[in-house]
C-alpha cells in the first residue's frame, strides 16, 4: 500500500492577477481513497484541472509523475489515455442519448465508422451492472435521475479502462439513498484496484470513506491526513481548511442597529431541473436596518438560490413561505415587485446577470432605477448622465466617462457599476452575493466601505459571501447554510471560523 | 434629433484624445471617426458617389431620387420596425405575407365592401396590431423562439391571403390611399424660379426649410442642454459642419424633388416615422428596455425590465408598420395580389444588419437600418441604371450584405483582443 500511483510536486498555476495555485504537493497511494478537502476558491478544482490536462502543460509549473513515469498531458484525451478520467460537478451526459451511447461518446465502439450497435448496448449492460445501475442501456439519459446520471458517468470512466478516478463533488446534488449507494460503489471500485480521488465539502463523507485527506487552503498544500494513522476528526479536517490569516483590513464601524426591516419565514424552495429536491429547505432569516448580516455556506448548500428565490421568484418551483418587510407580510411575485418594495440584488455573476457589458456606465447604471430618471416614459438624458456621473465620482469607479462601456471595466470597477445600479433605486434591504468575488485587495476594500456607509444609511444589508474572514470582519451577524437549511445563526462576537465551518459542513441528521 | 443627422462624425474628447489607440477608430485631420457606428454612413456617401459617376449623374436626377424614395418607402417601413425586433435580439420573417394579408384585407374593406378608406386604413392597422400580437404571445408568453413563430406566420398568413383574395388581384383602390402611397403634395403656393435649375415648388421647399430649420435648432437646445450639465460637447465649428452637412443634404433632396412633382407623401410619412422611431429608442423607458434586453436578456429580467412584455409589444408593433407597409404597397400598384410583399422581410432583415444591428442583438439604430435600405435601394436603382441584368444585382447586395455583418464581427473582435 506504500507505492505511490500520483506524485504531483510544485504546482504552481497562475491567472491574470491571481496565483491560484502555489507549490501544492499531492501524493496519492496505489488502491486508495482520497479526499480533497478546502474551502470555496482554494484551488481544488484547479487543481484537478492540472492533473486532467484541461490545463495544458505549459501553462501550469510543476511535475506530474503517474505510474512512474512523468507526464506532459496537452489535454483531456492525453490523461484519459494515461488512465485518468475526471467526473465533474455538472454533469457531462448528453440528455437526448442513450445512456450506452453516453457511455461510449466519442469512444465509439464501430467497425469502419459504422457503429456496432450490438457490441455497444451488450457492453454497456455490463458496465451498467459493475456500478449496479438497473437500467436498459437504450434508455435515454433525460429519462432517469441525478442518482443513477452519476453512475452512468463512472461507468463511462471504467469503459476507458480508468486507473485513477476523480470525482468533484460527487454527491453535492444527491439525495442521502443515492449518496449512499455511491459510497459503496466507491469502496468496490478501489477494491478493484481503482484510485479514486474525491473532492468533497461533506465531511462526514469524508471521514466514512476516505483511506487519506488532503487539505488545501489559499492555493497551497496545507497537510495531508491519514485515516488510518493519525486521529482524524471533522474538527481536525477544519481546523486545517480555515485558519486563513485575517490579515484583510477592514474599514471600521460603529452599528446603528434599529428596527426589522426584512424576515424571511420557513423559506422552502424546490429545483426546477430536479423534482422533488428542496434546495432551499424551511429557512428563515431577519435582517435590520442599519445591520449587515453575513450569509455563510459551501458551494451548493443554496445560497445563491435562497436569494434569487426572495428576489422576484427569479430561481426555483414550487416557492413557499412568508415574507416581510418592516414588520408587515408582503408578496414578491416579480423582479418589479421586489424593487418596489425597496429590495435590491446585486448578482453573483456581474457578466452574466449584473450587467449589459455592451452598454456604457450610465445605462447600466440606470438600468434598474430609470422610471425614477423619466416623465411619463420619456427618460431624461441629462439627468441620468448628472446621476451617473455622481456615482462615478462617489464610488470612484476607474474611467474616462460615464460613456465608457463597461464590458472593458475592471471587475473591481464593473462590481461598483452593479451597486450603483442598486443604490439609485433607493432599497432598503440590499442582497449583495458574493460582491467582491474576483476582485483586487484594493477594490475589496473600497467595496467594503460602501457596504459600510450603505449600513450607516440604515440600510439592511445581507451579504452572501464565499470569504470567511470577509464575512468575519463586516457582518454583525452571520447564518449558515447547510444543505438548503440554516443550521445556525452566530453574532460577531461569538463568530469564529471554524465554529461558522463546522456549522456550514453540518450534513443532515 | 441627432439621429437624423447624416454625418456621424464624433470628436475624440472623451477619450482626451490621448487614449492609446481604439480599435475601429481612425484619425482624419484631427477628428476621431468611430468606424464601427459611422462607417455605414461613408460607405452609403461612397456608393452616391460611385454610381453617380457610373451613371453619369442620372442616380441623382430629380425623378430618379423620387423613384428611390417611392419605390422602397415600404421596405424602408418594415426595416425600422425590424430593427427594434432585432435589436432585442429577436427575429421577424413573417412581415412579407404580413404585408399581403395586411394589403388584401384593405382592399376587401375599401373596395368589395365599400368602407370609407379612412376607417378601413384604421381597421387593416388595427388587424396588423392583432397578428402582431399573436405571434408576440407564442413569442413572448409561450416561449418559441421567433424564427420559428414567424416562419410559421409565413406560411399562415399567405396562406390566408390567397383565402382572402381567391387567388387574384383586388383594385382599384380609392384615389386617397394611391396618392399617399403614389402621389405627391399639391403645389399649395406655386412655382418659384431657381434660376438655372428651372422651376420649383414653393410649398416644398418651405417645407424643407422648416425642417433644416427644426433639426438646427433642437440640435442646438441639445447641445446646451449637456453643456448646462457639464458635459462635453463638441467645439462650435464642428457642431456648425454637422449642422451644414445636414442641411446641404436635406436641401438637395428638397430642390430636388421640388423640381419633379413636389414632395412624395410617403417621404413625408417616412421622415414622420424615422423621427418619431428614433426618439423612442433613445429617449423613452420603452425603448432603453430594447436595448437592455437585446443586451443581456437574463441582466435585463434581474433589473426588473418586463421583458415578455416589452418583445409582446415589438411585435405588436412590427404587425402595425407590415400594415402600413401593406397599405403603401396595395395602393402604388393600385391592386392588392396574391404575390405581394414576397421575400420584403429578407430585404427589411438585409437593412437593418447593413444598417449596423448586432447578430447577438443589442445594438442598432432606426437611422441605421433605414442608411442600409437605402444601401440597398441605391445599389438597386444604380445598377439598373446602367442596365446590370438582375442576377447581378442580387449578387452584389447578397456580397453587401455579408461584407457588412463581417465588418461588425471584425471590429467587435478586435475591440475583444485589446480588452
Amino acid at each position: 500500500m506504500t507505492e505511490h500511483i500520483l506524485r504531483m510536486s510544485g504546482i504552481t498555476k497562475t491567472f491574470p492577477g491571481v496565483k491560484a495555485l502555489q507549490d501544492v504537493n499531492l501524493s496519492v497511494r496505489r488502491g486508495e481513497i482520497h479526499a480533497i478537502c478546502g474551502e470555496n476558491g482554494a484551488g481544488k478544482s484547479t487543481l484537478m484541472k492540472v492533473l486532467s490536462g484541461v490545463y495544458p502543460h505549459g501553462e501550469y509549473e510543476g511535475e506530474i509523475t503517474f505510474e512512474g513515469r512523468r507526464c506532459e498531458f496537452g489535454g483531456i484525451r492525453d490523461s484519459e489515455h494515461a488512465g485518468i478520467v475526471i467526473i465533474h460537478q455538472e454533469l457531462a451526459l448528453s440528455p437526448q442519448l442513450s445512456i450506452a451511447e453516453n457511455i461510449f461518446l466519442g469512444n465509439e465502439r464501430a467497425k469502419r465508422g459504422v457503429i456496432d450497435w450490438n457490441r455497444t448496448n451488450y457492453e454497456a449492460g455490463e458496465l451498467t451492472k459493475r456500478v449496479g445501475l438497473r437500467e436498459n442501456p437504450t434508455t435515454l439519459i433525460s429519462d432517469i435521475g441525478v442518482g443513477k446520471q452519476q453512475l452512468v458517468e463512472i461507468a463511462k470512466a471504467l469503459s476507458k479502462e480508468v486507473k485513477l478516478l476523480i470525482l468533484d463533488e460527487p454527491t453535492a446534488a444527491l439525495n442521502d439513498d443515492d449518496s449512499a449507494h455511491l459510497l459503496d460503489l466507491l469502496r468496490g471500485l478501489r477494491d478493484e484496484g481503482i484510485t479514486c480521488v474525491i473532492i468533497s465539502h461533506k465531511l462526514n463523507e469524508v471521514i466514512a470513506i476516505a483511506d487519506a485527506v488532503t487539505i488545501i487552503r489559499d492555493g497551497r498544500t496545507i497537510e495531508t491526513l491519514d485515516m488510518a494513522g493519525d486521529d482524524v476528526t471533522e474538527d481536525r479536517i477544519i481546523s486545517g481548511m480555515v485558519g486563513r490569516a485575517l490579515d484583510n483590513r477592514f474599514p471600521e464601524r460603529e452599528p446603528a442597529i434599529g428596527e426589522e426591516a426584512f424576515r424571511i419565514e420557513d423559506w422552502t424552495v424546490y429545483s426546477p431541473s430536479q423534482p422533488g429536491r428542496k434546495v432551499v429547505d424551511g429557512a428563515s432569516l431577519r435582517l435590520r436596518r442599519g445591520e449587515i448580516v453575513g450569509l455563510a455556506g459551501l458551494m451548493g448548500a443554496g445560497r445563491t438560490e435562497l436569494a434569487m428565490s426572495v428576489f422576484g421568484r427569479t430561481y426555483g418551483t414550487h416557492i413557499s413561505g412568508r415574507i416581510f418587510k418592516d414588520g408587515k407580510p408582503i408578496e414578491i411575485r416579480t423582479v418589479q415587485d421586489a424593487i418596489k418594495h425597496g429590495i435590491a440584488y446585486a448578482t453573483e455573476d456581474r457578466k452574466r446577470y449584473g450587467l449589459n457589458l455592451i452598454e456604457d456606465i450610465k445605462r447600466n447604471v440606470s438600468a434598474a432605477g430609470l422610471r425614477g430618471l423619466s416623465r411619463r416614459g420619456w427618460v431624461n438624458e441629462n439627468e441620468e448622465f448628472r446621476v451617473a456621473e455622481q456615482f462615478r465620482k462617489s464610488m470612484n469607479i476607474k474611467a474616462p466617462g460615464v460613456n465608457s462601456v463597461v464590458g472593458k471595466l475592471s471587475g473591481g470597477n464593473q462590481q461598483k457599476v452593479v451597486l450603483s445600479k442598486w443604490i439609485l433605486t433607493e432599497p432598503d434591504v440590499l442582497i449583495l452575493d458574493e460582491p467582491t468575488r474576483g476582485i483586487d485587495v484594493g477594490a475589496k476594500y473600497e467595496i467594503y466601505t460602501i457596504i459600510n456607509r450603505l449600513a450607516d444609511q440604515g440600510k439592511a444589508v445581507l451579504m452572501i459571501s464565499s470569504e470567511l474572514p470577509e464575512l468575519l470582519g463586516l457582518c454583525d451577524r452571520i447564518y449558515t447554510l447547510s444543505e438548503g437549511r440554516v443550521t445556525g445563526e452566530v453574532p460577531r462576537g461569538e463568530a469564529t471560523q471554524e465554529r461558522l465551518m463546522y456549522l456550514m459542513t453540518k450534513g443532515q441528521e | 434629433m441627432s439621429s437624423i443627422t447624416p454625418a456621424d462624425v464624433q470628436v475624440g474628447a472623451m477619450g482626451d484624445g490621448g487614449s492609446p489607440r481604439q480599435p475601429g477608430r481612425v484619425s482624419l485631420g484631427g477628428l476621431s471617426i468611430n468606424l464601427r457606428s459611422s462607417g455605414i454612413y461613408i460607405a452609403f456617401a461612397l456608393i452616391i458617389v460611385l454610381f453617380s459617376v457610373l451613371t453619369d449623374g442620372a442616380l441623382l436626377q430629380p425623378q430618379n431620387i423620387s423613384n428611390i424614395i417611392v419605390q422602397n418607402s415600404y421596405v424602408l417601413i418594415l426595416a425600422i420596425g425590424m430593427i427594434l425586433v432585432i435589436i432585442a435580439g429577436h427575429i421577424d420573417l413573417s412581415v412579407g405575407s404580413v404585408v399581403a394579408v395586411t394589403g388584401a384585407l384593405a382592399a376587401v374593406l375599401m373596395v368589395n365592401m365599400g368602407m370609407p378608406w379612412p376607417l378601413a386604413l384604421l381597421v387593416t392597422i388595427i388587424a396588423g396590431g392583432v397578428i402582431g400580437a399573436w405571434q408576440g404571445y407564442w413569442i413572448a408568453y409561450f416561449g418559441i423562439p421567433a424564427f420559428i413563430v414567424t416562419l410559421a406566420g409565413m406560411l399562415l398568413f399567405r396562406a390566408l391571403t390567397l383565402t382572402v383574395l381567391g387567388n387574384q388581384g383586388i383594385g382599384p383602390f380609392p384615389d386617397q390611399v394611391r396618392t399617399l402611397a403614389n402621389g405627391f403634395t399639391d403645389g399649395y403656393l406655386g412655382n418659384v424660379g431657381l434660376g438655372p435649375l428651372g422651376g420649383a415648388d414653393l410649398f416644398s421647399l418651405l417645407i424643407g426649410l422648416i425642417a433644416i430649420a427644426g433639426m438646427v435648432v433642437a440640435q442646438w437646445r441639445t447641445r446646451n442642454a449637456r453643456k448646462g450639465y457639464g458635459q462635453s460637447v463638441e467645439p462650435v465649428a464642428l457642431f456648425a459642419l454637422k449642422m451644414a452637412a445636414g442641411a446641404a443634404l436635406i436641401l438637395f433632396v428638397v430642390v430636388q424633388l421640388a423640381r419633379f412633382k413636389n414632395l412624395p407623401w410617403v417621404l413625408v410619412l417616412l421622415a414622420v416615422l424615422v423621427l418619431g422611431y428614433s426618439l423612442m429608442a433613445n429617449r423613452t423607458v420603452f425603448g432603453r428596455q430594447i436595448y437592455a434586453i437585446g443586451g443581456n436578456l437574463q441582466a435585463a429580467v434581474m433589473s426588473g425590465v418586463k421583458v415578455k412584455s416589452v418583445v409582446f409589444w415589438i411585435f405588436v408593433n412590427m404587425g402595425v408598420l407590415s400594415a402600413i407597409a401593406g397599405v403603401i404597397f396595395a395602393g402604388r400598384l393600385n391592386q392588392a395580389g396574391p404575390t405581394a410583399g414576397n421575400s420584403f422581410e429578407l430585404d427589411a432583415i438585409a437593412a437593418a444588419f447593413i444598417g449596423g444591428a448586432a447578430v447577438q442583438g443589442g445594438v442598432g439604430k432606426v437611422v441605421g437600418a433605414i442608411t442600409g435600405g437605402l444601401i440597398m435601394a441605391v445599389i438597386n436603382n444604380g445598377m439598373s441604371l446602367i442596365g446590370s441584368p438582375s442576377e447581378r444585382v442580387m449578387l452584389v447586395k447578397g456580397a453587401v450584405l455579408l461584407a457588412a455583418v463581417a465588418f461588425d464581427v471584425w471590429t467587435k473582435r478586435r475591440a475583444g483582443a485589446s480588452r
